[in-house]
């Protein structure tokens, strides 16, 4: 565990990139952190460390989008939702491999990881949910 | 302090709303301020008005930053202190609260507020990533997520946990364009029946096109004054009695809550307490329906209804302009129009009218109190501010 790399929003892709889902823990208070802040958003310390989320949990709303942004539309409509992992903290995405009338609030899904990266900024990988 | 005016309402402006073709923001802006001079022919703007708070969130549509001045100087009050205040959705509301804030810190006696916004120019796509721009860009955006999509993400919720239906939402953009039909500045002037809203094409399941506010060209503003002074302006002031203002996480994800804004709640309640009036007091309001479902959250952020209530509120025919409590009498964003940075004090001056009498066709009848609820974003900020007539 890279314990002492910066708690950052680039750090967090590059977890991704490897197939980690990775949170902050404030070593002071305890909160957990997701996304990464630098700073503990409950008690202000810097005193942090990472830590790995299982990568699954059930789904808390959803919504399917018809209109894309341009960058998107060749994937549309897809479904998009915020999913409660099972550690409590919360991470939306796009929901794969799923029939849109089987959507529902509740339902299990994980996270597929997607090591592809763009070729100019923001090179962040990507990360899908889907059934499981 | 409760119920004493924080700062008076002597005049404002409003510009057509609409696809203002061939006119830029700024324009609009000075359409805008000169109604507000006309209406105020006791006031010298040259002299008298001392500082601009300008509300504008996107400097992309338009290639054009640096808002506060240039709207000064199309105003023609250059060399006043001039500022832009930037919070999405929400800018001019912010302008709006930094503009009493202004005038009670006693530097200024006169200020002028408003925002204004120029999309029509743009292809919808366009539109729709400058829009994003108000929510999180790592995390939301970056997964495809748009600015519709979060209100439907909470319209899910709000139907999963309270039961709230489709038929509901509608019932928000069929009273929202009635009243539109109402008042000439609204872009949209058709009334449409459920069946319309209901039919229209999904944009954001279960959002649909009659669900989603209009992308509009348009400017307001208005010219506040220390309470003491209002009346040397004008004989029938508005005073601002209440004003709160508050910030959520940027990201909706990291909320406890999906059906309803706790930043929301939070400036409601601040404004409530400095009014020192209940939500059963107000008699007009104007309150933020970027999408449907955020009109009927905001009936229960503001205490309107229960929470979960807020479906059946309007359903029942409560917030309709011969209703109990009339919301959104101007045609709201979803008639009226929703130019972005304009909206706050857009609201603020379909108040002022309802409170001056000057509502014409939509007036409501012996309206005293009235409040405007302005959001940002997906809910990060808020302000809400409440008005009495003077």
């Amino acid at each position: 565990m890279a314990e002492t790399t910066s708690f950052t929003i680039e750090q967090f892709y590059k977890f991704i990139e490897k197939g980690k889902l990775m949170s902050v823990r404030c070593t002071e208070c305890g909160k957990v952190m997701l996304p990464p802040k630098p700073i503990c958003d409950e008690c202000l310390s810097d005193k942090l460390e990472w830590k790995q989320l299982a990568p699954r949990g059930k789904l808390e709303t959803y919504t399917v989008i018809h209109v894309a942004p341009t960058q998107f539309q060749s994937l549309a409509p897809y479904a998009v939702g915020i999913v409660k992992l099972q550690d409590g903290l919360k991470l939306p995405g796009i929901i794969k491999n799923v029939a849109f009338e089987d959507l529902h609030i509740g339902m299990e899904l994980e996270i597929e990881f997607d090591a592809s990266l763009p070729s100019k900024w923001p090179i962040w990988p990507r990360y899908y949910f889907k059934p499981i | 302090m409760k119920g004493k005016p924080l700062a008076s309402i002597v005049s404002a402006g409003l510009s057509k709303f609409g696809k203002m073709k061939g006119l830029y923001g700024r324009e609009l802006f000075a359409q805008a301020a000169k109604e507000a001079y006309e209406r105020c022919p006791n006031l010298d703007p040259k002299k008298e008005i001392q500082a601009l708070f300008v509300g504008h969130m996107g400097e992309s549509y338009e290639h054009q930053g640096h808002t506060g001045a240039t709207a000064a100087d199309w105003a023609g009050l250059t060399p006043v202190a001039a500022m832009r205040t930037e919070a999405a959705c929400a800018s001019s509301g912010v302008a709006l609260r930094a503009a009493i804030l202004a005038i009670l810190s006693g530097i200024y006696d006169v200020v002028m507020v408003g925002g204004l916004e120029k999309m029509t120019h743009r292809t919808t796509p366009e539109v729709t990533e400058f829009l994003a721009m108000a929510s999180d860009f790592p995390f939301e955006q970056w997964h495809g997520i748009t600015f519709p999509g979060l209100y439907a993400l909470m319209a899910t919720a709000h139907m999963h946990r309270y039961g709230t239906t489709e038929e509901q939402l509608a019932h928000v953009s069929v009273k929202n364009h009635y009243n539109g039909s109402l008042n000439p500045k609204a872009h949209m002037q058709k009334i449409i029946t459920l069946e319309d809203a209901l039919k229209s094409r999904i944009i954001a399941w279960p959002l649909k096109l009659y669900d989603c506010s209009l992308i509009t060209d348009g400017a307001s503003c208005l010219i506040i004054t220390k309470p003491e002074l209002a009346k040397k302006y004008t004989d029938i002031p508005v005073h601002i009695i209440g004003s709160g203002h508050a910030c959520d996480t940027i990201g909706i994800y990291e909320r406890e809550s999906y059906t309803s804004l706790r930043a929301a709640k939070l400036a409601a309640k601040q404004a409530y307490e400095m009014a020192g009036v209940s939500p059963q007091e107000i008699n007009v309001a104007e309150v933020h329906d970027c999408f449907t479902i955020a009109e009927i959250i905001a009936y229960e952020d503001l205490g309107f209804c229960e929470e979960g209530m807020g479906g059946r509120l309007v359903e029942n025919g409560e917030t309709r302009l011969d209703g109990k409590l009339p919301v959104n009498t101007s045609g709201g964003l979803k008639a009226k129009g929703h130019p972005v940075g304009a909206t706050g004090t857009a609201q603020a001056y379909e108040i002022y009218l309802q409170l001056t009498d000057q509502a014409e066709k939509r007036q409501v009848e012996n309206a005293t109190i009235g409040l405007s609820h302005n959001v940002g974003g997906s809910g990060a900020t808020a302000t809400v501010h409440i008005y009495r007539r003077g």
